[in-house]
């Protein structure tokens, strides 16, 4: 740039979007090695080999790539938590994508494993880790092949294993596939899942697996997105990346939208300044049968729903946080006005209820009772106290049921199924009252009176 | 546990606006319960590791971000933390967090074992709601299940708090039982076709913060309300947990674990906690038994059977003299009694054919007097535990217990010799398997001596040697089988000894109160006290009149007198030779020998229906008194329930028999004895009844006890110090009498000069010998080594199971199934070469030279080709039938029995 006496233009009007995931996505064989060496692949980790691996994290670094997973953890300080000196480091690919309607990393390994298999050699290559762990959702198959081939093809080809490209530089990727369960999306869940255990979060701290992770030494877990990122980002530069999006959103972002939509699908866009209703509404094609929108989930599940005068919002987690929710891992469910909001709010929490590991009460307890309660009033059995025994239960589970949200629980999937029951009530509170007004007066009275109680006893341990 | 924590390790929090002093590394709970805040929980249990599942006990936690619900069970203490228990937010969350627990509970607490004792009621009564807001259908499951013999799980009482899953695996290393199914529908199970066989499972019963374990014995049977609660020690074998014996209507109802540091921890093992079963069965002896004319034995008055017994005992003194008069037994005696049997035979009867062994252990000289550790001093961090041929596991569970805590968290070594692997053998740091009798030679190699014999892996050998050096080095040494000499572990105890001066030795005989019995003399050759009959004789001359002249004979060698018809009346003081002695010939021999047999004992017995007189004693839980583990410990156990029919302790039949014979052991009481322990032991000297009804008392005190010289008068102050240096001595009497034994000649010498004051203070102007001095170790010189093997025979090694046929295992009927059928096992080698298997042979037929014995065989990978292995008192077969009590090892030949007999 100092070469140059003219200061580059600020870019005039809409420039290309450049396609930095989804470039093979159209063609026929996306998925194989020949495919994707003839479309520039493998040429990164090639370039790599001569560098340092430090300057690939600053590249990392400075293009602001964030973890595409949900949190939105900037990828390069995360591998920079690893503990200097402990090795062996292990790189742990979280694939097992489950949050519902969310399906880009899904699409992501079936279209293109190559990109993420040397997004996942390059990332190893910065952290310092000589192993990686795929962990690919049980329920994928078609990803879990197209990962297997492609994995045979890098080892055949000598991009993977010893002595990558004739380099010092070794890697062993390893294959994992889950059996099915959405806490496993949760890191250390994850890990737990990996060493065969019980797929549980762990307890925090340690509040990164950077510090201990798999195996108890230092663990990076990135999403499948985020490393599929990489091979652009090197060889573009992290400039040509970071010049688009937002001042924190950087570079393109995929977005899963479903639901009532004319177009669904997985839609790359500029991060942080295309805006929801352009997605909805360009993108994904507008509302089905020129319906009005109701509401829509705008980041996963446990995010709070949004409604028509949020999609002017821009994608990116500022601005979305203020407005109450998050984007999370990037998919959006869009609801049009035929939508039962109490339907829709019981179908959401049987979901987190379905999910919930087990492992600690008011997650376990609560979701489950969160689930018969919203069941108990779509079959007409609601009380009147039914609407306010919904929130006490959610505060018992999220204090405050604020944004973002507290917990009484060890992970935040409990405090997920708070979020549509807090949105439902907020926004279509006639809707539940209309079938507390149906419903049938209870069967059976409720034992009246309650015993006072004073006394304090130190139980034995 | 008032303990202030020293000021380099301290921090400082504030706990509801108080400060409270912690440790650093502490959790908050912890710290704020020992400062009086309780803060309710169901997972956390100050001995495991916390998993914050529960979530009950959130409560607030400001670490300078402002206040935060958190687990008060998974933070640590930090400087300037702020917790409040009472804030609306934690009570808003714990209330939360009580309903959820409770909305699938069945509140079915009228039937529950739990209720009335049950932290979840506890805890619903102080913080609940009165009435639940759950209108749906509760979980269902069938209910309850067996997940063990003895324990049985309620999945609808179940709150998934993790405690059983997590005492599985993480403190008895089995872990059986696991969580399955996910959310709302996770549930405790076993694996299929794998129960919860563990020898610990009593535990997870005790820890279940709500009713959904249950135990067998104790179901239904009393509600807690009704039970009365008296701490005692556990003497189903010498490790001495604490227990809390709980009873109703005069009988036992179950055993609980008391927490106490030094020994248990809390834990029990499955044989100590339900053989309380034996105490109220129908085979107890309620009254004496004399052979009557028609030669059957026949319940008679004491008075009658007393008599009968002196009129045997005066006779064989009349006779041949105090030297046809042996006694065999006492390990199940309380130390009182121990001490009163002592008495009577070695003060009155005068003979010292005296052993409270059972030819299964080790010289009472060695037990005595190699250097003594004790459980806290194997398990300190970073030291190395040389295992010489026990099986903890089966012998000595909760021993095991704290061995594996001290491998897997403070990093303990353990190097293992052993003819067969052990339940430990997965947690030692080097495992040496040798052929039986090659202990010592093994030893020797280790120590860096001659070669190894054949067999032994090199590689466990130089491991164990980098282990040997590393760290304090504490031998647990006992008798690595019963089908080889003594001499071996005595040598390579000896060996280890001598190479390592500083090593300390923890004894791992196994019978209750084995040590106490030794400790008061009911061993050839020893005087109450740990000292030898030389040293003592004056001392014991002026305190009993009289001792014997000359040691006696131990088990063995009482056994083989008799049988050659040189011992006229043997007394069996609760001992069944015919089922224990190793060597089943030679008990029978010396008991039809014995031209009269006296048992003493809480059942009839192979032995004593034997008898021509058989005493009634009370047992466990009938009797006060003390007992002493395999520290040196001694605690209290206590009397809770009356004995059956006219049964009476032992300690009193020993002082009536002794009135019988013209004469009197001095006591009236189980203090009267103590009393006299206390003042003629020089072990015991110092261990005051005071001491030992303080509230110390808990934990045992290990003796020798410091000795403080006590002043002149009563009244009289002392200058150095107040009333209370006497109390504060206590707690730290462990410590140091282990420092003590340390340097064993120095010990002894001090003990020498402090009871030399107190007893020219005792005795006032009569000039009295001196307080001998307690027995030292002295090496035996080395046996010869057994001589090789042939190659056609194999060596025997016979080893324990916790659950066998002995008395009170066979008398507990919720233990007495889970003894496993005898089998052997063999070498593959061996295994293949013998023809198991082969054509349908399951069976082999074991040939020594004393007998044989037919038992099915399996393969056995962890076992050195040239070995067998096989239990001993299992059902099936006798390996007390192949045993030679006379030689170094015991070698057999296997054959294949055809057809597979049945």
């Amino acid at each position: 740039m100092s070469d140059t006496t003219e200061t580059p233009a600020p870019p005039s009007g809409p420039r290309e979007l450049p396609k930095v995931v989804t470039s093979r996505w159209d063609l026929e064989d996306s998925h194989t090695l020949a495919r994707y060496e003839a479309t520039g692949g493998y040429t990164a980790l090639r370039s790599a080999l001569t560098k340092a691996p430090q300057a690939i994290v600053d590249e990392v670094k400075a293009a602001s790539l964030l973890g595409r997973g949900g949190a939105g953890f900037p990828a390069g300080v995360k591998w920079g938590f690893c503990p200097p000196g402990v090795w062996p480091r292990y790189l742990v690919v979280n694939g097992d994508e489950s949050e519902p309607g969310t399906y880009k990393d899904r699409i992501l390994m079936e279209r293109d494993p190559h990109q993420l298999i040397e997004g996942v050699l390059l990332a190893c290559y910065a952290v310092g880790c000589a192993q990686a762990f795929l962990y690919v959702r049980g329920e994928m198959a078609l990803a879990q092949e197209r990962i297997a081939a492609a994995l045979n093809e890098a080892y055949a080809a000598g991009y993977v294993g010893k002595n990558i490209l004739g380099s010092d530089y070794s890697v062993d990727v390893v294959l994992h596939w889950g059996a099915g369960a959405y806490i496993v999306g949760e890191e250390t869940a994850l890990i737990e899942s990996l060493e065969g255990n019980r797929g549980m979060p762990r307890l925090k701290p340690p509040y990164f697996p950077a510090a201990q992770g798999l195996y108890l030494k230092p663990t990076i877990v990135n999403n499948v997105e985020t490393l599929s990122n990489l091979p652009w980002i090197l060889n573009n530069g992290a400039e040509a990346f970071s010049s688009f999006g937002a001042e924190t959103s950087r570079g393109t972002r995929l977005f899963a939208v479903s639901g009532h939509v004319n177009n669904p699908g997985v839609f790359e866009v500029e991060f942080g300044t295309t805006t929801y209703r352009d997605l909805i509404y360009t993108h994904a094609g507008g509302i089905r049968d020129g319906n009005e929108l109701k509401c829509f989930i705008p980041g996963g599940a446990s995010a709070p729903w949004f409604f028509e005068e949020h999609l002017d919002l821009p994608l990116e987690t500022g601005a979305i946080g203020k407005a109450g929710s998050m984007m999370g891992s990037g998919a959006i469910v869009v609801m049009d006005e035929t939508t039962d909001a109490v339907k829709a709010c019981w179908k959401v929490v049987k979901f987190f209820a379905h999910e919930s590991c087990g492992k600690c009460t008011p997650c376990r307890e609560g979701t489950d009772w969160l689930e018969k309660i919203l069941e108990r009033i779509l079959h007409g059995h609601g009380r009147p106290n039914d609407l306010e025994l919904l929130l006490d239960v959610c505060d018992n589970i999220s204090p405050g049921i604020s944004w973002p949200p507290r917990q009484t629980t060890i992970c935040p999937l409990g405090p997920s199924a708070v979020s549509p029951i807090s949105s439902a009530l907020r926004r279509f509170r006639d809707e539940f009252e209309a079938y507390l007004a149906a419903a049938e007066p209870p069967a059976v009275a409720s034992v009246g009176g309650s015993v006072p109680v004073d006394i304090r006893v130190g139980a034995s341990s | 546990m008032s303990d202030t924590p020293q000021s380099e390790t301290a921090v400082t929090i504030t706990v509801n606006g108080q400060p409270v002093v912690a440790e650093k590394g502490e959790l908050v709970i912890a710290a704020a319960e020992r400062a009086g805040v309780y803060i309710p929980h169901f997972c956390y249990h100050p001995r495991m590791k916390p998993v914050g599942m529960c979530r009950m006990c959130i409560v607030d936690i400001d670490s300078g971000r402002g206040p935060a619900l958190q687990p008060s069970c998974m933070i640590e203490v930090a400087p300037d933390m702020v917790v409040n228990t009472e804030s609306d937010a934690t009570k808003k969350a714990q209330d939360g967090v009580l309903e959820f627990l409770l909305l699938n509970h069945p509140l079915d607490c009228p039937v529950c074992d739990k209720g009335g004792e049950c932290p979840l009621q506890d805890q619903t009564i102080a913080y609940g709601p009165g009435e639940s807001r759950f209108v749906e259908e509760k979980r269902h499951h069938a209910k309850p299940i067996p997940i063990s013999e003895n324990v049985y799980l309620d999945r609808e009482r179940c709150i998934l708090c993790d405690r059983c899953t997590r005492f599985a695996k993480e403190v008895a290393g089995d872990p059986l039982i696991h969580f399955t199914e996910r959310g709302s529908n996770t549930e405790i199970a076993t694996f299929p076709d794998d129960p919860f066989s563990s020898y610990f499972s009593g535990n997870t019963v005790q820890i279940c913060p709500v009713g959904a374990l249950t135990a067998r014995p104790y179901r239904f049977k009393a509600r807690p309300w009704d039970l009365v609660e008296t701490e005692s020690t556990c003497t189903s074998c010498s490790v001495g947990c604490r227990v809390s014996v709980h009873t109703s209507r005069d009988r036992v109802l179950r055993y609980q674990g008391v927490d106490v540091d030094p020994v248990n921890w809390g834990w029990l093992c499955d044989k100590g906690r339900f053989d309380f079963e034996a105490v109220h069965s129908d085979d107890r002896l309620g009254a004496p038994l004399v052979r009557g004319a028609d030669g059957e034995l026949a319940e008679v008055s004491w008075h009658e059977a007393l008599t009968a017994a002196a009129g045997h005992l005066r006779s064989a003194l009349d006779g041949a003299g105090a030297g046809s008069v042996a006694v065999i037994g006492g390990a199940r005696l309380t130390n009182e009694s121990a001490y009163a049997w002592a008495k009577l035979a070695k003060g009155v009867i005068g003979t010292d054919h005296v052993d409270a062994q059972l030819g299964d252990g080790l010289p009472a000289e060695v037990v005595l007097g190699l250097p003594r550790a004790t459980i806290d001093d194997a398990c300190t961090a970073g030291g190395t535990v040389l295992l010489l041929g026990t099986d903890a596991k089966e012998e000595l569970p909760v021993l095991h217990l704290r061995l594996r805590h001290a491998v897997v968290s403070d990093g303990v070594k353990i190097i293992e010799v052993s003819p067969q692997a052990t339940g430990i053998t997965s947690h030692t740091f080097a495992s040496i398997r040798h052929q039986p009798g090659d202990t010592a030679a093994v030893v020797a190699a280790l120590l860096g001596g001659g070669a190894a014999p054949a067999g032994v892996d090199a590689d466990a050998l130089s491991r164990a040697r980098e282990a040997l050096g590393a760290g304090p080095l504490t031998v647990v040494v006992g008798r690595p089988s019963v089908a080889e000499s003594a001499a071996g572990a005595v040598e390579a105890a000896a060996a280890v000894l001598a190479a390592h001066p500083d090593a300390r030795f923890l004894s791992a005989l196994r019978r209750a109160n084995v040590h106490g019995a030794l400790d008061l003399g009911l061993a050839p050759g020893i005087l109450p006290g740990r000292v030898t009959l030389d040293e003592g004789r004056d001392w014991f001359t002026a305190h009993w009149g009289s001792v014997p002249a000359a040691t006696g004979l131990d088990t063995a060698g009482i056994l083989a007198a008799a049988a050659e018809g040189r011992i006229e009346t043997l007394v069996l003081l609760g001992a069944d030779p015919l089922a224990d002695f190793p060597d089943a010939d030679l008990a029978r021999r010396g008991l039809e020998g014995a031209a009269n047999v006296i048992a003493v004992d809480l059942f009839r017995t192979a032995s004593s229906d034997a008898a021509d007189v058989v005493l009634a004693a009370a047992g466990y839980a009938e009797v006060d008194g003390t007992t002493t583990n395999l520290e040196g410990r001694v605690s209290r156990v206590s009397q809770r329930v009356n004995p059956p029919g006219t049964a009476r302790a032992d300690w009193m039949i020993a002082a009536e028999l002794a009135f019988r014979l013209g004469g009197d052991l001095g006591v009236e009481s189980v203090e009267d004895v103590w009393d006299e322990i206390e003042q003629v032991s020089p072990a015991h000297a110092g261990l005051t009844l005071e001491l030992l009804a303080s509230d110390e008392a808990t934990a045992g005190f290990v003796v020798p006890v410091p000795v403080e010289v006590e002043p002149a008068e009563v009244a009289e102050p002392a200058e150095d110090g107040d009333s209370s240096a006497e109390a504060d001595a206590a707690p730290e009497a462990e410590a140091e009498a282990s420092a003590e034994s340390e340097a064993d000649d120095a010990a002894s010498d001090d003990a020498d000069g402090e009871s030399d004051d107190e007893a020219a203070l005792a005795v006032e102007a009569t000039p009295a010998p001196e307080r001998p001095a307690l027995l030292t170790f002295v090496a035996p010189a080395p046996a010869a080594a057994p001589a090789a093997t042939d190659s056609y025979s194999l060596r025997l090694t016979v080893g324990r199971k916790l659950y066998d046929q002995g008395t009170l295992v066979a008398h507990s009927p919720s233990l007495a199934n889970l003894a496993p059928a005898a089998v052997v096992h063999l070498s593959p080698k061996d295994h293949d070469r013998v023809g198991v298997g082969v054509a349908g042979v399951t069976e082999v037929r074991i040939r020594s030279a004393k007998g044989d014995v037919v038992v099915p065989a399996v393969a056995d990978k962890a076992l050195a080709a040239g070995t067998a292995a096989l239990a001993f008192h299992q059902p099936g077969a006798s390996a007390a039938a192949l045993i030679d009590a006379g030689a170094a090892v015991t070698e057999v030949r296997i054959e294949s029995v055809e057809g597979g007999a049945s």
